[in-house]
């Protein structure tokens, strides 16, 4: 391990300092010390589930055997090959990947867009705007439903009441198979628009002023600033909210679940949803194939948008 | 804010207010336009909240009205007395407290500890530690959960307050936080304690975590906030009442349900929101540092 360790530093600065000494066995004692609580409780809480998981994922586990998890069998791929040619997990990549595609952009534009007017010199009362844009982060999901779903309510909901006043029949937002998982992805841009802000709002704090003096001086005009100036420099910023909303995002799961329940027929599963779903059902080798499966796609989405924002080369 | 020419340095950029005198006229117009596009903004994102607190004291007979009313016609705080009497909600408060208050006292100790490991003490395998803890942060709660289910019924914890707080009581994010925060505290105070002979618990308890004040705010009130609101876990380790927390509670009473007692749900709603709403106004400035924090730097 030090052997790796130290190799790499002295691979990496041909002129290194000189090699750090190897820690003693005291510095050792004290180091674990401090360490070991947590990752005692890291090992069996979080690390140790998620190896479990991928072991689960190649076996036949089902709740009933849960008092007894070694005499399961192991069925190998199985799992994944069923995973994909389910319609139902189908259904649910796809709804997942439009909740995604929409709504990462969605919430990110709303969230620069709030992020930009707040960082304006003239704006006044700056604090009210950036807490009430920022609320819905920090509250209930469960909470935000009860409102949500009474504001979306087709017959007697204040959406559609107020559609009815200018004389538009609004349709049943959460219950037409057409218009559900969009009315989702507005809702969860509302909830979440407030964190891109709060994230942009300090980048756009941090970009000199010069620069707009300058640009204004060579006479750049109305969009120019912002396209040759701004954008550019929040480029880590974008790479560092697309990649935290889009894991956030490929997760989506208690929007459906408290707002629709999935329905109408699958409108609004989720691949989280499902898993979930599928847990109930006590199939829990399934389950993990699912998760994993997750997983990997996460992984792969924050790598390609790692690759599309790095910095200019 | 007096308009004036040149452009205030201080303030952050305003392209349009660098342009020369010839816009003064065009700045009052975009000045106008910027607040009624913010306010419109403001009332999309607290309407929602108004209009829950101001339906917690409606009928349900009120509510459905056509057209909707503004403020209650007759207030009423049976939803409230309801909330107390005929539904237990002063256990579900209690139990969420419980939950969250442990959660986050877990997270600040252990994640300071590892945090101060990581930042200040060299040991064997503390980079291995380090990769692994914040490999983690990319994991999907859905891959641990059902393991951690299987774990904690197999310790008899299903259904108990240590059920609901175990798995939750380290976090990667609050290690990488501390991390960062106790790396910007200088070698020479700690190095002046040891000459001083001080032991290196004494140094962490006695110097360094005095010094991290500000850090273990934003933990604390984003771990409080973030168990509070979680739904999940709860709704499925709480089987019977006594152990239900305020969002599993207001879930198991409103999901499927909407067309019934929808008065009484704005009441639960605004008892889940309300805490995090006063928590949030008392320490938002922690709340935008420690994403400042762990986004920017």
């Amino acid at each position: 391990m030090t052997a790796i360790i130290a190799t790499e530093s002295i691979a990496a600065t041909p002129t290194a300092p000189p090699r750090r000494s190897r820690p003693s066995r005291k510095q050792n004692l004290v180091g674990w010390s401090f360490a070991l609580p947590f990752f005692a409780m890291f090992v069996v809480f979080m690390a140790g589930p998620i190896v479990v998981s991928l072991i689960t994922s190649l076996t036949d586990l089902r709740s009933t055997d849960i008092r007894s998890p070694f005499g399961v069998n192991f069925v190998g791929f199985d799992n994944y090959v069923d995973v994909f040619s389910d319609p139902k997990f189908r259904k649910a990549a796809v709804n997942t990947a439009i909740f995604v595609v929409v709504g990462v952009p969605l919430t990110m534009s709303l969230g620069l867009l709030a992020a930009v007017a707040l960082n304006q010199g003239i704006v006044k009362f700056r604090r009210v705007f950036r807490l009430g844009f920022y609320l819905p982060v920090v509250t209930s999901i469960v909470a935000i439903a009860v409102v949500w779903r009474f504001l979306l309510g087709a017959d007697s909901g204040l959406v559609n009441g107020l559609l009815d006043q200018v004389g538009i029949d609004g349709p049943a937002w959460l219950t037409d198979t057409k218009y559900a998982l969009p009315s989702l992805i507005v809702m969860a841009a509302w909830k979440n628009l407030g964190f891109s802000m709060i994230v942009f709002l300090a980048a756009l704090q941090s970009i000199p002023v010069d620069l707009y003096e300058a640009a204004a001086v060579d006479g750049a005009k109305s969009w120019q600033p912002f396209r040759y100036i701004t954008l550019p420099l929040l480029r880590p910023t974008i790479l560092f909210v697309s990649v935290i909303t889009t894991i956030g995002y490929v997760q989506f799961f208690e929007e459906p679940l408290v707002m629709t329940q999935g329905g109408p027929l699958d409108a609004t599963l989720s691949v989280t949803y499902h898993a979930y779903n599928q847990f109930s059902f006590g199939n829990y080798g399934y389950t993990a194939a699912v998760s994993y499966v997750m997983f990997v796609a996460i992984a792969l989405v924050s790598f390609i948008l790692f690759r599309l924002l790095r910095p200019n080369t | 804010m007096t308009m004036t020419v040149t452009p205030p340095t201080a303030t952050p950029a305003d392209p349009p207010a660098v342009t020369s005198d010839g816009r003064v006229v065009g700045r009052r117009n975009h000045r106008v336009l910027l607040h009624v596009g913010l306010v419109a903004g403001l009332i999309l994102m607290i309407g929602p909240f108004v209009f829950m607190a101001l339906g917690s004291f409606k009928t349900t007979g009120e509510l459905r009205q056509v057209p909707p009313t503004f403020l209650p016609e007759d207030p009423t705080v049976a939803n409230y007395r309801d909330l107390f009497d005929r539904l237990d909600f002063p256990r579900y408060f209690f139990n969420s407290t419980v939950v969250a208050l442990a959660v986050t006292a877990g997270n600040l100790l252990f994640c300071s500890m590892l945090g101060y490991a990581l930042a200040k003490l060299e040991f064997a395998g503390k980079r291995v530690v380090f990769v692994l803890v914040l490999a983690t942060l990319m994991v999907p709660a859905i891959v641990t959960f059902m393991p951690l289910f299987v774990l904690i019924s197999n310790m008899g914890l299903a259904n108990t307050h240590a059920g609901l707080i175990l798995p939750f009581v380290v976090g990667a994010l609050g290690v990488f936080l501390m991390r960062q925060f106790i790396g910007g505290i200088p070698d020479e105070l700690l190095d002046a304690a040891r000459i001083d002979g001080a032991g290196e618990y004494t140094i962490f308890f006695k110097i360094v975590l005095p010094l991290c004040g500000p850090a273990l705010a934003t933990l604390a009130i984003l771990t409080f906030l973030g168990s509070w609101n979680s739904f999940l876990w709860p709704l499925v380790v709480a089987s019977t009442e006594d152990m239900y927390t305020l969002p599993v509670a207001l879930s198991l009473f409103s999901i499927g349900q909407q067309e019934t007692n929808v008065a009484l749900q704005m009441a639960g709603a605004l008892v889940v929101v309300l805490p995090v709403v006063i928590l949030f106004f008392a320490m938002q400035r922690f709340i935008t540092q420690g994403i400042a924090t762990t986004g920017i730097k």
